[in-house]
């Protein structure tokens, strides 16, 4: 996994609750069998808007999207995260995330910050007054900071080592092959099978 | 302190507990299918791993799989394509694979059931949100990203954060017409598509014990909608003998032990929940979205609400958004809402139970003129069961399209899609936008109320029937 450290970019309004995954990435892409080649597929009915924020052109090149609250609910496709990150965003701020998102996005790299909605919406208002104010999300501080704002995050301190050292989760597991193969020894024979090996 | 269910089959599975780290928790089963697998495949390949536990890893075809002519070649390439990884994927790693055409093919949240390979206390994964299905065992089982699927088949383990827990208590009769699927759509509208985010949802109470195996599915399915981890029920006698005789269920001395086993899975007494909801089941009615997410539902016997009378400024703005998405008006009564489509099926609603409600509204009657009913069972079993049951010639007696297994129209990758600006009646899961087809519309319902509304083309319940069957023309 790519490590996150600190990224400092322009930020992109999206004033919507309730993004869900299927929006984020509507079902046909998910036929490809890569990680990448979703950037075109990213909020595609919404992008069909010529008013859509990722349309407009003060908004474009943006790496830091700040959405309204329960971003990434329903699908646990994690299609919708390397669409995110393939389109070229390396954060996404909101007042609350689905728990399947949030899981895939920090496996992947792509910086997921809560923040209350009360500064989210500090954040719309400054990106929207001057689309070319640039945030700067900082792992390392847990710190969001802009122009006239200043808002520390929270992340689990083990999840946020993991980001910032760009760790491999089956790497790290796999050092916990003793304690697996003991567990192994001894779940109950009445545990179902799919197969008799 | 006592534990909770949840809390006990989480302590049963810990492989390793470290302060300040999340727990490595071992994976009883894990369900592999062909849209999120693909990529994790290509992982361990990359990597020069293998598949730990293919004795504990299922796969099948469902979500692409065509409903019509599964004999003939995939004509979608680029379905064809991620069915024939699959394919390559489980010969080459090991993998029992049920494909399309094959006697346990099906939805993966409908196979793992029937073939009794859901058990109480085990830890059911799939990369697959709906997952929260199999929860109705008191199984511990919740959706995972592909990079968890690849984590668990190289593994078969997973690093978890802990959750918390969140009672919902439901008392009483359900009234006559009123589905777990109503159930669960009141539920979702009454703590929102994030009031679950970070719980384990443990149902209890005597409505839910009532409920038949399938009905805990139904409900257990669409956890995820409130934004829950996972979503739980005790076992109990119908939990056991839904289990007994199964092709993986335990037997002899196995089935004894791990029966005394999961007569262990309640929560104790003194357990101490973070959150508890409590319901009446005797308010319970027939209930629909009208809306965008699933939190967006009302009573069938309600009108379209109004934007301004929600007191949450983004809630204001989705209903805003969500009416115009919908082609709805506000102060519009539900019952007036016409649909093109009406869809039976899904891991929600697509089980031999489902069919039986909603053939059991349509018998006799006939779906309305310019409304094309979809019947998808969810598994290739529950077809051949409702094929000797005569359930098939009831709908298509009707003028509804009997159709193979899969997911279908529940989430449109396979031809079955809604047109722009077509309106559906739909027994699945979700009412985002585009969900069953670009500008398609949804309206979730349980199989009675899809039934109904097929036979008068508008949203309806079977109390709606009695009358309008005989006064009205049918098609009218």
């Amino acid at each position: 996994m790519e490590a996150f450290t600190k990224h400092t970019g322009r930020a992109v309004p999206l004033r919507r609750g309730n993004v869900d995954t299927d929006q984020i990435i509507p079902a046909h892409w998910l036929k490809k069998v890569t990680r990448d080649g979703f950037e075109d597929g990213l909020f595609e009915a919404w992008r069909k808007d010529p008013e859509f924020v990722l349309n407009k052109a003060e908004h474009k090149g943006g790496t830091v999207l700040v959405a309204g609250p329960d971003f990434g609910t329903g699908s646990s496709r994690e299609h919708a995260v390397w669409a995110l990150q393939n389109y070229g965003f390396k954060a996404v701020i909101s007042s609350r995330f689905a728990d399947i998102f949030r899981g895939n996005s920090l496996k992947n790299g792509l910086l997921t910050v809560v923040l209350p909605q009360e500064t989210v919406d500090r954040l719309w208002k400054l990106v929207e007054a001057d689309p070319t104010a640039e945030v700067t999300v900082d792992l390392v501080d847990r710190q969001v900071r802009a122009e006239g704002i200043t808002a520390d995050f929270e992340l689990d301190e083990n999840a946020r080592w993991r980001l910032l050292e760009g760790l491999d989760d089956i790497s790290l597991t796999l050092r916990e092959e003793d304690a697996i193969a003991a567990y192994e020894a001894r779940r109950p024979s009445f545990k179902p099978r799919t197969v008799e090996v | 302190m006592g534990r909770t269910l949840a809390e006990k089959v989480w302590d049963d599975h810990v492989v390793r507990h470290a302060e300040g780290e999340p727990d490595l928790l071992f994976i009883d089963l894990h369900l592999l299918h062909e849209v999120t697998s693909p990529q994790a495949f290509d992982g361990l390949r990359k990597a020069g791993r293998t598949v730990r536990r293919t004795d504990l890893t299922l796969a099948t075809e469902d979500h692409n799989t065509p409903t019509l002519d599964i004999d003939k070649p995939i004509a979608d390439p680029v379905s064809r394509v991620q069915l024939e990884t699959l394919r390559k994927n489980c010969a080459e790693f090991g993998v029992r694979l049920h494909p399309l055409g094959d006697v346990e093919q099906g939805v993966v949240h409908v196979v793992g059931p029937q073939l009794g390979l859901t058990q109480p206390g085990t830890t059911v994964v799939c990369g697959d949100s709906h997952t929260s299905t199999h929860g109705a065992f008191g199984a511990l089982a919740f959706g995972i990203g592909t990079s968890q699927v690849e984590h668990v088949l190289a593994t078969q383990t997973l690093p978890l954060a802990p959750f918390r827990t969140m009672a919902i208590t439901v008392e009483g009769e359900l009234p006559d017409g009123v589905t777990a699927k109503d159930l669960i759509l009141a539920i979702i509208a009454k703590i929102g598509t994030g009031g679950g985010q970070g719980y384990v949802i443990e149902y209890r109470g005597s409505a839910i014990e009532k409920l038949s195996m399938e009905a805990r599915m139904t409900v257990c399915n669409m956890s995820i909608e409130a934004g829950a981890r996972a979503g739980m029920i005790a076992p109990d006698e119908t939990t056991f003998a839904y289990l007994e005789g199964r092709p993986h269920a335990p037997q002899g001395a196995d089935w004894d032990a791990a029966v005394a086993y999961w007569r262990t899975l309640r929560s104790d007494d003194d357990a101490v929940f973070d959150r508890e909801v409590v319901i009446d089941a005797a308010e319970l009615a027939p209930f629909v979205t009208w809306g965008t997410n699933p939190g967006q539902g009302l009573p069938l016997s309600e009108s379209v609400p109004d934007p301004a009378s929600f007191e949450d400024a983004s809630e204001q703005l989705a209903a805003e958004k969500a009416l115009e998405y919908m082609g709805l008006t506000a102060g519009q009564p539900l019952r007036d809402i016409a649909v093109d489509t009406v869809f039976v099926g899904s891991c929600t609603n697509g089980r031999i139970e489902d069919l039986r409600s909603a053939a059991s509204v349509l018998s006799g009657r006939s779906v309305a003129d310019g409304v094309r009913m979809l019947v998808v069972p969810g598994s290739v079993r529950v077809a051949l069961q409702a094929v000797e049951e005569g359930l098939d010639k009831v709908f298509t007696a009707a003028g509804a399209e009997w159709r193979h297994a899969g997911c279908s129209m529940c989430l449109g990758m396979n031809p079955d899609q809604l047109a722009p600006g077509e309106r559906s009646a739909s027994t699945s899961n979700r009412n985002f936008e585009g969900r069953q087809g670009k500008g398609g519309r949804t309206h979730l319902v349980s199989p009675q109320v899809a039934a109904a509304t097929a036979v008068l083309g508008h949203l309806a319940s079977p109390a709606d029937l009695s009358d309008a069957a005989v006064s009205t023309p049918v098609g009218a």
